[in-house]
């Protein structure tokens, strides 16, 4: 027993908790703790494109602009550069002309890039590395070039920008550039040395100054230089980690970026932890001075024009499972988190009317909640060319309409998601400009707007619309055959059964059978490249909050099955497609409003979609976190939080007091049951004794 | 001896190779190399030009097995087996689909998954020696028949559940330690001590069980019942001869567990974030990486292949009449 309190002491640090799982060193100090399931892909800006690495690149990386992280709708706001860029008509009339200035005096993080020496190490010297940042460490001004070299690196052969394809149909010459590299490195042995390669479409004017010239008109290209694809990278960071012996060490670009944003990644061991440290050359960027409405009250506008970032250290821990995670997080262990689903009822209350609350236990802990609306949308789509549910007839859109009333996607909401998700009217996420609100936002096919609110058509019109359809009580009016419909969904496991019952319920409603065919991700996606699916489920996730990023998914041009692109369902109607033509080169107004309408129209009378949700996202804050505000549309949030240290200190000793007495009630108990044992053994053994003393008369 | 073991090395080479034959073949059964691109690239803006260079920059864009297209020998070698698998004989893993090096990676987990399977295996086998001969000491009596009962009801629990009971209690109630994560040196004692508690615990119920029937095929033999007749007491019985000459089994089927500690617990180490192999498994695996599945499942085989033969050699050492040849 000594024993083990003595090692209980060791243990404890001589700090009064036991179960901190962070150094004793770290405690008291100004950082910030959080963790993540996923084990980044990659790091490099080029080839990046999911949120669990944009929680990282986005803290390094700088392009030239970024959201506002108070503002709702969001808003582009300059981050490197010196204002925001205007398009310009290019001088032969036909091309358009973004010009990009970055404010001088932009400084990089320190790194071994930046001296000269480094860019020639042995690989010895290399193979003895623990970590880049063992070697010197130097710095340099952020410069033009350095946003040019990183999109030439887009058409490098050497890497896998997902963008390219898009980006090679705006950029001008970036897809002969991607072609002429093709043929130049064959060999892969030496550097390449992108500033060796002209590309025409990007010129520089001046040190702070470039130009990019576009095929056409694209107003959103501004969003996509508010991502890390479009963000500065340093030749010298690109030589310094092409030297032989670097890979071998897993020192790449792609797992250590080099970037001039508030943090720079010094701890990359995706297996475990990643560490991201106060950038010592950040230019100290002012918190917002604006917000949107109630942000003042909620405290976001406290650190109004101070300097930051707030936090010195962030630290990121590999948690792959929930439970520990959110355990964790209990503690005071994580300074935020998720709702894991098996623990929604213990965090949070829905009332009967809706609302959502914390549950006592977590308001005592001084938790708070913040929701906001994903920019995703879940469909459940047709394929166009199934000639059972596809196709612009009036019997397959009869069809599709009573399938789209039958389907209760309130009702999965409530049951599956706990309430976190909001019922799509139309293929917009919420708060994305063109889509209305109220009883003007409604699908008149599936809802009516009653006593201020949507409420589904009642099943019977669904009937009515199905026999209209040809297909009276789910049978086929000429031969009598039942209806038999089949979804195509990735499953997950056996956890999926009730979700499977529920979307064949739904179908039961208008006695029409439904058969589930539960695939694996390759396989389905398999099946809707070759437009075999009929019904099917999907979601998309918005690259940037503009409309043309959602209704692009149902563009003809972009069908999965005739032209490779994302309109999975591979809908086609002429005045959708010439109407998003138009729609998408238009500047947010009210020209813009009403082809949106029009389109909107369009969709939901051709129901290629069988309605939908948006996913909400709850998440939680410990009371020490400061100036947290959902930010759906960036990742680089770090910089805005602040942490009260001392107050996390004091609450993570009052909630992690060891209790021990089950400790010494557990020995006992084994002492305990040891008794009889040892009783048992003695009373053999004199049995024995007196045996043998006696002459062994049981022999 | 060592013509023994030479030519048992020269019989692993084969078998490897028909493990890393069946290896391939099953995992491309079920995938195909346009499939780990997709897996790979993700799911958004992926194209078929994409997914082309994607297989081509990892020779994923070769035929699986035999090239009609080439002459000569390339026929063979100029294929996805080939390219993949020759170097695992050298134990050059290559590169994960990733781009890390696996051979780097192996090398950085090998250390948690030792710093969790060693202590478990040693501590369990004291434990399940302990309580087995308890168990066969006290045979036939309302203490062995309880420990058994308890033995089966221990072993019927999944190993999830004590994982998660363990962290419930131990962690989340009383506080006793981090209820996941890992750190190196010595700061390493406070993450390990629950899992290795855990894994204990966990295996209990089947070791004692096993050694308890060891012990007690033992005790019926003669020299036992000639230990009895000369008068030596119960315990001298137990510890001096029965424990001795039932170790040979017992060491004969740790053994062969040995080497296979390198390659860690797929479940605890998931649940306690330990950065060890089992966890780099499980989650290659998932991301249906091959090249980290195809040099796991090699290593594991050449672990089994040298367990199998330090159990061989560990016969002669323990049991004077084996000879191996």
């Amino acid at each position: 027993m000594r024993a083990i309190l003595l090692l209980a002491g060791v243990l404890a640090g001589c700090t009064g908790v036991w179960n901190d799982p962070y150094p004793a060193s770290d405690r008291g100090r100004n950082i910030l703790y959080s963790a993540f399931t996923e084990r980044p892909k990659h790091l490099d800006p080029v080839q990046s494109y999911t949120e669990d690495e944009a929680q990282f690149t986005q803290q390094v990386y700088e392009p030239p602009l970024q959201y506002h992280y108070l503002k709702r709708p969001y808003e582009l706001v300059p981050l490197t550069a010196s204002e925001m860029p205007q398009a310009t008509r290019g001088r032969d009339g036909r091309t358009t002309v973004y010009t990009i200035r970055i404010r001088p005096g932009i400084r990089y993080q320190p790194h071994p890039a930046f001296v000269p020496g480094n860019l020639a190490l042995s690989p010895e010297r290399i193979a003895a590395l623990a970590s880049p940042y063992a070697l010197p460490l130097g710095t340099r001004e952020l410069t033009a070039d350095d946003y040019i070299y990183e999109i030439k690196r887009l058409a490098s052969p050497r890497l896998q920008s997902p963008i390219l394809g898009l980006m090679a149909d705006k950029i001008v010459g970036l897809a002969d550039l991607a072609q002429r590299l093709r043929k130049f490195d064959t060999r892969r042995q030496d550097w390449l040395d992108l500033r060796k390669h002209r590309l025409e479409g990007v010129e520089k004017v001046d040190e702070y100054t470039y130009r990019v010239r576009l095929k056409e008109p694209y107003p959103q290209f501004l969003y996509w230089l508010a991502m890390p694809f479009f963000a500065p990278m340093p030749w010298e960071a690109d030589r310094f980690f092409q030297q032989p012996g670097m890979a071998e060490k897993n020192f790449t670009l792609d797992w250590w970026p080099v970037g001039t944003g508030a943090y720079m990644l010094t701890e990359n061991n995706p297996n475990a932890r990643m560490v991201l440290e106060r950038n010592p050359n950040f230019r100290g960027e002012p918190y917002p001075e604006e917000g949107a409405p109630g942000d003042a009250g909620a405290g976001l506008l406290a650190d109004a024009g101070k300097p930051m970032p707030f936090v010195d250290r962030v630290v990121y821990s590999r948690e792959k499972e929930g439970i520990p995670y959110w355990n964790k997080f209990l503690q005071g262990y994580y300074d935020a988190a998720g709702i894991p689903s098996d623990t929604f009822d213990q965090a949070v209350r829905v009332s009967v009317g809706g609302d959502v609350s914390l549950t006592p236990e977590m308001e005592a802990k001084g938790i708070r909640l913040r929701t906001s609306i994903d920019p995703s949308i879940f469909y459940l789509g047709v394929n166009w060319l199934d000639p059972v549910v596809g196709g612009d007839t009036p019997r397959a859109r009869k069809l599709r309409h009573a399938l789209a009333i039958a389907v209760d996607w309130e009702e999965f909401i409530s049951i599956f998601l706990n309430g976190r998700g909001r019922v799509a009217q139309d293929p917009m996420a919420p708060g994305i400009f063109g889509q209305r609100t109220g009883a003007e936002g409604i699908d008149p096919v599936t809802h009516v707007w009653r006593n201020g609110r949507a409420e589904r058509r009642p099943i019977g019109e669904a009937k009515q619309l199905l026999a209209e359809a040809g297909y009276p009580d789910g049978r086929d009016a000429k031969t009598g055959a039942p209806l038999v419909l089949y979804l195509d969904t990735v499953g997950r496991g056996p956890g999926d059964k009730p979700r499977f019952d529920w979307w064949r319920r739904q179908f039961a409603k208008l006695s029409v059978q439904l058969e589930i065919r539960d695939t694996d991700w390759n396989r389905f996606q398999e099946k809707i490249r070759k437009g075999s699916q009929q019904l099917y489920i999907l979601g998309w996730n918005a690259d940037y909050p503009d409309p043309e990023n959602f209704l692009f998914l149902l563009d003809g041009p972009q069908a999965k099955v005739a032209h490779g692109g994302e309109n999975t369902s591979n809908y086609e109607n002429p005045e959708y497609d010439a109407l998003f033509e138009k729609m998408k080169n238009t500047a947010n107004s009210p020209e813009r409003q009403a082809i949106i309408d029009r389109m909107v129209g369009r969709v939901r009378r051709d129901a290629p979609w069988i309605g939908g949700f948006h996913p909400v996202t709850y998440s939680l804050s410990h009371a020490w976190l400061q100036n947290g505000k959902p930010n759906n549309m960036a990742r680089n949030n770090l910089k805005y939080l602040r942490v009260d240290v001392a107050l996390r200190e004091r609450l993570r000793r009052e909630w992690n007091q060891p209790v021990l007495w089950p400790v010494g009630l557990i020995l006992a108990l084994l002492v305990a049951s040891a008794v009889p044992a040892f009783m048992s053994y003695r009373r053999r053994e004199r049995k024995m004794g007196s045996d043998q003393h006696f002459g062994g008369s049981h022999a | 001896m060592l013509a023994y073991i030479v030519r048992r090395v020269l019989y692993a080479i084969p078998i490897l190779l028909v493990i890393n034959v069946i290896t391939f073949a099953l995992f491309f059964l079920v995938n195909t190399p346009d499939d780990m691109a997709r897996m790979q690239l993700g799911t958004k803006r992926v194209t078929p030009e994409a997914i082309a260079k994607w297989k081509a920059e990892r020779g994923y864009d070769k035929p699986l097995f035999w090239n009609g297209a080439a002459a000569g020998a390339g026929r063979f070698t100029d294929t996805i087996f080939f390219e993949k698998s020759v170097r695992l004989f050298v134990f050059d893993f290559g590169r994960a689909e990733d781009n890390r090096d696996i051979g780097n990676e192996i090398r950085t987990r090998m250390g948690p998954s030792l710093a969790l399977a060693i202590p478990v295996f040693l501590v369990g086998l004291a434990v399940n020696i302990t309580f087995a001969l308890g168990m066969a000491f006290f045979r036939a009596t309302y203490l062995d028949f309880w420990g058994v009962i308890l033995c089966v009801a221990m072993m019927s629990i999944s190993s999830l559940f004590y994982i998660i009971g363990g962290q419930f209690l131990v962690s989340k109630l009383w506080h006793l330690v981090p209820i996941s994560g890992y750190a190196g040196g010595l700061d390493a004692a406070k993450f390990l001590a629950l899992p290795v508690l855990i894994g204990v615990v966990g295996g209990v119920g089947a070791g004692s069980r096993w050694y308890r029937t060891l012990f007690l095929e033992e005790m019926g033999k003669d020299y036992v019942r000639t230990a009895r007749a000369k008068g030596l007491a119960e315990s001298t019985v137990m510890f001096r001869h029965v424990l001795q000459n039932a170790l040979i089994p017992i060491l004969t089927g740790v053994v062969v567990v040995i080497p296979l500690l390198f390659m860690g617990s797929l479940l605890t180490e998931s649940f306690f974030g330990i950065p060890g192999l089992g966890s780099y498994t499980i989650d290659a695996i998932q991301a249906q990486d091959f090249a980290v599945v195809r040099a796991m499942v090699f290593i594991g085989s050449v672990l089994y292949i040298v367990g199998l033969l330090l159990t061989d050699v560990s016969y002669t050492l323990v049991d004077p009449r084996v000879r191996l040849a």
